[in-house]
Formats: C-alpha cells, sequence, structure tokens
C-alpha cells in the first residue's frame, strides 16, 4: 500500500522536479498536472527532466485560472490517472509544485497506513467559516458568477448586486450541503473513487462549473456523502492571508517549519535555497519531532493580517494615512489635558509629576513655544519645540508625541491663551484623551498681573471668548474623549473631590489618597476684581459666581479636609 | 475626481513623455550592456554627478540586494566616477552636460531610460546617497519582495527618504570610498513627521527630520518632501512627475492605506550628510541647479556656519529595518 501524490504545477518547474524526486524517492507514485498557460517548450522540458521515473505520469492539461473549474477538472483527471494506473495506491495527496514535505515521506505513509479508513480534508458548512473573501460565503452557491473577480471586479460586484436584488437564486441539486475548506486534501482509494463514479457525477459537475472557487468546495462537499470518516483538517501546512492568497515561506522561516509538525508546506518561495536544502536532501535534519509548534506560525500570519487591516492605533506614517473615522484611536495611548489648573494652583505641574509618576508638560501650544516637561527643547522622537514646526501640523505633532513616549503617560496644559483652534477639535475628538477644565481660571493669572486695567478688561474679554468657543467644542455631540467641567467657583467649594476623581483615573495613585495638595493661589480680593470688570462692562461668567466677599473663598486647606479614597 | 480631470492628468502625463523624448537627445552613452538585461531582472536606475567616492558601495548594497543591472546618467562628472562607472560589467551608463535642473532634476532622463530598457521589470530609482531597506532586507533578497508584490498585484512600494547624519560636525570624520556611510552617519530622527494628502496627484506629502527641526523651522512648508516611490513594476506608460516624489497613473502613489491598515512599506536612508557635503553644497549653490531656487542649500549653508551639528539627545542610531518597524517608520504590512 502506498500513497499517491498528485501535484498542480503552474510555475517554478525545476523547484517542482526537485519536489517530484524527493516523493518518488520514498515510493510515491505522481501524477502530475500542468497549467495550460504554461508554453509547450518548458513543458515538454519538464516532462523530459523528469522521463527517467518510472512511476510518474502526467496529465492532460487545463487551464487553471484562480478561483475556476479547471482545477477541479485537472485534479479529477489526474485523479483517474492516478487510481487506474497505480492500484496499490490507498490514499491519494493532493499537493502543488510550490509545496514543500517537511518530514520525512516515510513518515506520512506511516501515518496514513495507521488510518487507512480516514480522509483529510477540511470541510465545514458555510455558516461556520471566517474565511470568506469578497463577502460572499453562501451566496458562491446559489449566485452565478461569469465575470472574473480578478479582472473584472466591478462586473463581478454589479452582477452579484443585481441578482441579489432581482432575488435571484440557483438550485443547490440533489439536497447536497455545500462545504468548504482548503483545496489541499488527502483522501482514501474509496471515497475518491466513489465521488468519481457517482452516477450524478454530471449533475454536480454541472452544477460546481457555476459555483465561485469550486476547488475549495468540490471535493469538500461531496466527500461528505461517501466518506466513512472525515478529519476535517489538511495535512498540508496553509495560511491564507486576508486577500485569501497564500502567504510564502522564505529561508528566515526555517526554524518555524522545523518546529511546526505539518508534514507539507505550502507555499514556498522557489528561490528559497535554505529550506530546499534543508527539508529535501537532509533526511536527518529535516524535522525534529520533539518539540511541535504551528501555533507560532499561526500567530505570526494572524499578526500580518491583523497589521494590514487594522494597524497600530494612533500611528500616521508612510503606509498607514486613515481617513477621518477609520483611525481606530486618533493617537496610540491615553493622556490627560488640564486646562485652568496650573493657573489656579502654583506648583501645579510638579505637584502632578510627583503624584501620578507621569511625563507632565506645560502648555503645549502655548504661543510662543511648545512648553515640554523640564524646559527641553527637543522631545523624545528629536520632535522640535519650535511652534512654527507645531502649527504647521498640530495634529501630526500631538500623535508624534504620545507615539514617541509610549509607555509613560503624557500630561500637559492647555489654555485659551494657546493656539487651539486648530487641534482643538482633535483633542475632543480623540477617545484617549482625558480633559479636565476649570473654566475662568484664566482670569487668575490676570488678576495677579501688573497690568493696565483696561489692558486687563480686554485681555479678559478675549479669552473669555475663545474659552467659551472652545467649551462648545469639548461638549460637542461628536466629542469622544472623557471631558469634565467645573466652574472655577464649583471647582474651589471642593477641590480635592475632582482632583482625585481625576487622578484615580489615571491609575498610578498611591494607597493613602493624596498625600500631599497643591497649593492654591491666594483669591483674597478676586470677587472684588470679578465686579471692577463688571463695572467696567465685561461680563465675566465662565468662572462661576464669586461673592464679591472673599470670606467664602479662602485658601482651601483651612477649610475642608481632603476627601479621601481608599 | 471628473472625466475632465482625468483627461487633464492623462495629458499631463504625455507632455512628461514627450518632454523625456525631447530631452534623451542630450543623452550620450558611454558603454552600453543593456544586452545582458534578460526578463524578469531587477533594474536601478540613477543618475549622479561627482559622487566617486559612494560608488563603490552603493553598487556593492544594490548588488547584494540582487539588482541586475545598474542604468546610470552622469550628468558631467568630473572625479573619475564616470569612467570607474564604465568599467563595471553589470552597468550601462549615459553622459550628458545638459542642465540638470532642465531635465527635471534628471526625471527626464531617466524617464526615458525607463521607458527604453524598465517595460516589464521592476525598476529601483534611487540616488548615490541612498540606501534602499525593506522589510526582511537583511534575509530575502529584493527578488523575494518584487515576487510577493506581483502575486499582491501591487505594481509600486513606497519608501519614505529617512536623513542620516553624524554625531558632532558633519566635516569631523572623513567617508572613504568603499566604506558604509552608516558607520560615519547613523544617526537619524525617529519621531517627528508630519504627513499630508496631496488630492491632486494623491500621493502623500511627508516633511519632517533633521532638515525641517533645523533648517526649515521657521518656514516649515518650505521643507524637503520626504516621500519616495523608488520602487515600481514599471511600464512604458508610466512616468515619475517630480524625482520619485510622484507618480502618473496616480494610481501608482497610493502605497498606504486610508482604512486604518498598514501596506507594506520601505525606507530610503539618505546619508547626505558626510564631510562631502559642505563642499557639495557649496558647489551646488554656485550652480543653482537644484529645486526652488535651491533654497535648501542656501539655508544648508547659512545654518552650516555656525552649528554644522545636525544630532540631538533624542537622535536614534540606525541598528536595523526591524527597529524603523517599531518606530512606526516602516511597516511589514501583510508580508510575514
Amino acid at each position: 500500500m502506498s500513497v499517491g501524490i498528485i501535484m498542480l504545477v503552474h510555475t517554478a518547474f525545476d523547484r517542482a522536479e526537485q519536489v517530484a524526486r524527493h516523493w518518488a524517492a520514498s515510493g510515491c507514485p505522481l501524477v502530475i498536472h500542468a497549467d495550460r498557460n504554461v508554453p509547450n517548450a518548458t513543458y515538454r522540458k519538464f516532462v523530459n527532466a523528469l522521463s527517467d521515473l518510472d512511476q510518474v505520469e502526467f496529465a492532460r492539461r487545463h487551464r487553471c485560472e484562480w478561483g475556476t473549474w479547471g482545477l477541479v477538472a485537472a485534479t479529477q483527471e489526474a485523479s483517474e490517472i492516478m487510481l487506474q494506473s497505480f492500484p496499490d495506491v490507498r490514499h491519494v495527496y493532493l499537493a502543488s509544485g510550490s509545496c514543500l514535505p517537511l518530514r520525512p515521506v516515510q513518515e506520512l505513509i506511516d501515518y496514513l497506513a495507521e488510518r487507512p479508513q480516514t480522509d483529510f480534508i477540511e470541510s465545514a458548512t458555510t455558516a461556520d467559516v471566517p474565511w470568506t473573501i469578497g463577502g460572499l460565503d453562501h451566496e458562491r452557491f446559489t449566485l452565478r458568477f461569469p465575470f472574473s473577480w480578478r479582472r473584472n471586479r466591478k462586473l463581478f460586484d454589479r452582477y452579484v448586486r443585481l441578482q441579489r436584488k432581482i432575488g435571484y437564486k440557483r438550485r443547490i441539486p440533489n439536497g447536497i450541503v455545500p462545504h468548504m475548506g482548503s483545496q489541499w486534501w488527502c483522501l482514501t482509494r474509496q471515497t475518491l473513487s466513489a465521488i468519481l463514479t457517482d452516477p450524478e457525477r454530471a449533475t454536480y459537475d454541472s452544477y460546481f462549473k457555476r459555483v465561485w472557487i469550486p476547488d475549495e468546495s468540490y471535493f469538500q462537499t461531496l466527500a461528505r456523502l461517501y466518506s466513512r470518516q472525515i478529519e476535517s483538517r489538511s495535512l498540508t501546512l496553509s495560511k491564507f492571508d486576508y486577500q485569501g492568497k497564500p502567504h510564502i515561506f522564505y529561508d528566515d522561516h526555517l526554524q518555524l517549519l522545523r518546529r511546526s509538525d505539518c508534514f507539507v508546506a505550502r507555499k514556498i518561495w522557489p528561490f528559497a535555497n535554505r529550506l530546499y536544502n534543508a527539508f529535501l536532501t537532509d533526511a536527518a535534519g529535516a524535522m525534529k519531532r520533539t518539540e511541535p509548534n504551528p501555533g507560532k506560525i499561526d500567530r505570526i500570519f494572524a499578526k500580518a493580517v491583523e497589521r494590514r487591516t487594522r494597524g497600530r492605533p494612533g500611528l500616521l506614517m508612510q503606509s498607514r494615512f486613515p481617513v477621518e473615522g477609520r483611525e481606530n484611536g486618533l493617537t496610540c495611548a491615553q493622556y490627560s489635558v488640564f486646562e485652568g489648573f496650573s493657573d489656579l494652583f502654583e506648583n501645579f505641574e510638579p505637584w502632578l509629576a510627583k503624584v501620578t509618576g507621569t511625563r507632565v508638560h506645560g502648555h503645549l501650544f502655548a504661543p510662543e513655544r511648545a512648553e515640554f516637561s523640564d524646559g527641553q527643547t527637543v522631545m523624545n522622537g528629536a520632535l522640535s519645540d519650535s511652534a512654527k514646526l507645531r502649527d504647521y501640523n498640530p495634529q501630526a505633532f500631538l500623535a508624534s508625541l504620545i507615539w514617541n513616549t509610549r509607555g509613560e503617560r503624557q500630561c500637559f496644559q492647555v489654555g485659551p491663551r494657546d493656539h487651539i483652534e486648530k487641534i482643538e477639535w482633535s483633542l475632543a475628538k480623540d477617545q484617549n484623551a482625558q480633559i479636565s477644565v476649570i473654566s475662568g481660571a484664566w482670569a487668575v493669572p490676570l488678576f495677579k498681573s501688573n497690568m493696565n486695567f483696561a489692558d486687563i478688561r480686554q485681555e479678559a474679554a478675549l479669552l473669555q471668548q475663545v474659552e467659551s468657543k472652545h467649551l462648545d467644542v469639548l461638549r460637542s455631540q461628536w466629542g469622544k474623549a472623557r471631558v469634565r467641567i467645573w466652574t472655577m467657583a464649583e471647582f474651589i467649594e471642593a477641590p480635592m473631590e475632582p482632583l482625585q476623581t481625576i487622578i484615580d483615573e489615571i491609575g498610578k495613585q498611591s494607597v493613602h489618597g493624596l498625600a500631599e495638595v497643591p497649593k492654591m493661589a491666594d483669591l483674597t480680593g478676586f470677587g472684588q476684581f470679578l465686579q471692577n470688570l463688571k463695572n467696567q462692562g465685561m461680563h465675566p461668567y465662565l468662572m462661576g459666581d464669586f461673592p464679591v466677599e472673599h470670606r467664602l473663598h479662602e485658601p482651601q486647606g483651612q477649610t475642608r479636609k481632603p476627601y479621601l479614597v481608599r | 475626481m471628473s472625466l475632465l480631470q482625468s483627461y487633464a492628468m492623462r495629458l499631463r502625463r504625455k507632455r512628461h513623455r514627450v518632454r523625456a523624448f525631447r530631452k534623451h537627445f542630450s543623452l550620450k552613452p558611454v558603454v552600453d550592456r543593456t544586452r545582458k538585461i534578460r526578463p524578469g531582472d531587477i533594474l536601478l536606475f540613477s543618475t549622479m554627478r561627482d559622487e566617486f567616492v559612494r560608488l563603490p558601495f552603493f553598487l556593492q548594497y544594490y548588488r547584494n540586494l540582487g539588482v541586475s543591472h545598474f542604468l546610470i546618467v552622469d550628468n558631467d562628472s568630473t572625479d573619475g566616477g564616470r569612467e570607474f562607472m564604465a568599467d563595471q560589467e553589470d552597468v550601462s551608463i549615459w553622459t550628458t552636460k545638459a542642465s540638470y535642473k532642465g531635465s527635471k532634476f534628471g526625471v527626464d532622463w531617466l524617464n526615458w531610460l525607463q521607458r527604453k530598457y524598465g517595460h516589464g521589470h521592476w525598476t529601483l530609482v534611487v540616488d548615490p546617497d541612498e540606501l534602499f531597506i525593506y522589510p526582511f532586507c537583511d534575509t530575502r533578497p529584493i527578488r523575494a519582495l518584487t515576487d510577493w508584490l506581483d502575486t499582491s498585484q501591487v505594481k509600486s512600494f513606497g519608501a519614505m527618504l529617512l536623513d542620516m547624519y553624524p554625531k558632532g560636525r558633519i566635516d569631523d570624520v572623513r567617508y572613504l570610498p568603499g566604506q558604509d556611510p552608516l558607520e560615519v552617519a547613523g544617526w537619524f530622527d525617529p519621531g517627528n513627521y508630519v504627513i499630508q494628502k496631496n488630492r491632486q496627484y494623491g500621493n502623500l506629502w511627508i516633511q519632517g527630520g533633521p532638515r525641517s527641526r533645523v533648517f526649515f523651522a521657521d518656514r516649515p512648508k518650505k521643507a524637503p518632501a520626504l516621500n519616495k516611490t523608488p520602487l515600481v513594476r514599471w511600464d512604458k506608460r508610466y512616468t515619475y512627475i517630480s524625482s520619485t516624489h510622484t507618480l502618473l497613473p496616480r494610481g501608482l502613489n497610493l502605497t498606504y492605506d486610508e482604512w486604518g491598515g498598514e501596506k507594506a512599506s520601505g525606507i530610503l536612508l539618505h546619508a547626505k550628510f558626510l564631510n562631502t557635503f559642505t563642499a557639495k553644497a557649496e558647489e551646488e549653490l554656485r550652480r543653482g541647479q537644484h529645486y526652488a531656487g535651491s533654497v535648501e542649500y542656501k539655508s544648508y549653508a547659512e545654518k552650516f556656519q555656525d552649528s554644522p551639528d545636525l544630532w540631538c539627545k533624542w537622535s536614534e542610531k540606525y541598528i536595523n529595518w526591524r527597529q524603523l518597524e517599531i518606530l512606526g517608520l516602516m511597516s511589514k504590512g501583510n508580508w510575514a
């Protein structure tokens, strides 16, 4: 009893020849099918090269285009030849010219001899498979596909839509249940001959001729009718990417392939000399069966698909530049934005850095320069503090900053004096942003300043206007950031509670709650200051209601005990 | 894009092809070995002027990657580079005294050569100071990449320009012929790039890096473009529009994904800032043969007079392509 190999070849004939000899050397008869599209001269050369092997037959050539019936027809004819010419064959293994046996062929023969009745063919109903291409699963059995998906995608899609619209459906003959799976199978003589000599074969053939990608469903469906025992998996290791084309193995996959426990791998790059040398010439080193680990290959290819379809969130680069709404995160990590805090508290930035252990910047969007932490002029990633460079593309500036500092949470200050018009929407729409605002706190520096009151009044009016617009943006229904807004009056009533909440959310709080509190600016006379502004005809409202009497708003610390969270 | 605009693009493409035809008369063959080119060969196209010192390593680097033939336009070199190249068995070289600027910075010459010899081949267009890096370039030849692009039915491959510079004054260490330029200029800016989409041609316009940070901090818009598409499966109807930044037809410029995923991409390590640079900058300034009135070279000359150091605390030292992948400067895409 032996294993017969059907080999479908369309390129890299020198490699196909090498592999064919490898199979033949272990006593496996071969039936080889070469694509009709291959030039005759090449084909003849190939046939001649293998003429010294007596257990090799060649099947009539069909035109094999991806996803068409030709592949099935070729397989059928080759199978018939195999079953007729080699009566000893019990299992028939379907392989391609770019398949590479990883384990000694004898091991495969022994393995199959131990399981004489088992058919190895991946075969699942359409409802259960996630790997369909073009969004077609069950419909590939009920619609017609006269146009090539590869060459006439538009027509293909339109025709599918048309059929859906008018409710066209093909009838599936004899109530067979469509199954799909890898086109690389290994069937027993019993099952394969039953499929090929089925009295209804003409019906099935004419039905599957119009099914899309029949090579993934013809044998997979019909084997279900006759097989005594189906192992629904392929013995060929073959991974597909998100477009349904097989991943290719190269020299640098050698260790991975060695550690997989698969018999055959597909598809191998024809110039992967190291792989061919390792697995075809050196039987001892072919596959150590000690530590089988096909999972690692799975992970690598699954990651590749993930990278191609979803990418790294928050990364903008030469080959990932999502349109608005498809960014999957405008930035790559969470960060905190504080508005008004450094105005209200004298030592807010060092305090925050100490309490949270995060990187705390000043006003990154200040008009003069980006105020990086510790007065740096260049930040991670060689990001410059130049205001002009930053304002040239503030979104890129922010995304780069957060990307460059992956692993370390960033906090920065924002205020109405900053250049925020171009960045505020991005902040509001970024789900990674934690924005905390004390509205009206910009008045504190004015209150402390030594400016003429007329200038103060003008400045206050401008800042209030800017902040008011900014708050509208933050409150917009499109916002995704976690936004908290307090008026200044509200905040200083009980400052520790909101601070504690914010710090908790940053997630690095000490066990004992806030041991140390930031020092609030002395607001004695602030109420009167606001009243003066009002008297000058300006209407400060963002800070909330401050009575002219300052009694209620003495610096905190004397008032309430800090709120503690355990 | 309306039909009219499409048609305008078509005309623009045709005009560039006519330009290439007109300008090709100034090219005089020095050695033509193009008969050696076999179907499926990967071809490299380049222009050069007085780059002798770089050529030995340049040839060695690209031969190692599996480039089969070099097609070079020499713009009147006087340093022996032309004679050196003419002696190489896998080089075909043309020479011209015509204006670099007048040929759209070499684009017309190369468009012509590509049209004539590149049809149906994968063509790589790089300058002598650019080293092409792609995913797995340390274990897989360039042929593995182009075969994979073929099976993925992708016709062009993007590679951003990454400016490399030394630590310290750029004239401190002397670069020697045959030496790996990265031994001298091994540092780069890892994360200060800005990208905009060019609505007209569909390509990305990337700026940033040390040139932006040091020379163009006060006028970022003028900073040089870093986006490039150097590797294309060429067809005689294709044409580069400006350097290798932009191609027509526009579909070739779509080397990026817009739906959140990453396409595979590479990097062109740009070893421009060697000790040879100062002299070169002065000469280029004198010739005025560069883009936008050589504004770039003017600012180099100004800056390098007082502080000729591009290095900063956050500069990164180049290790390998995997490092660039992790930094997010290039991507493996779905190639594994």
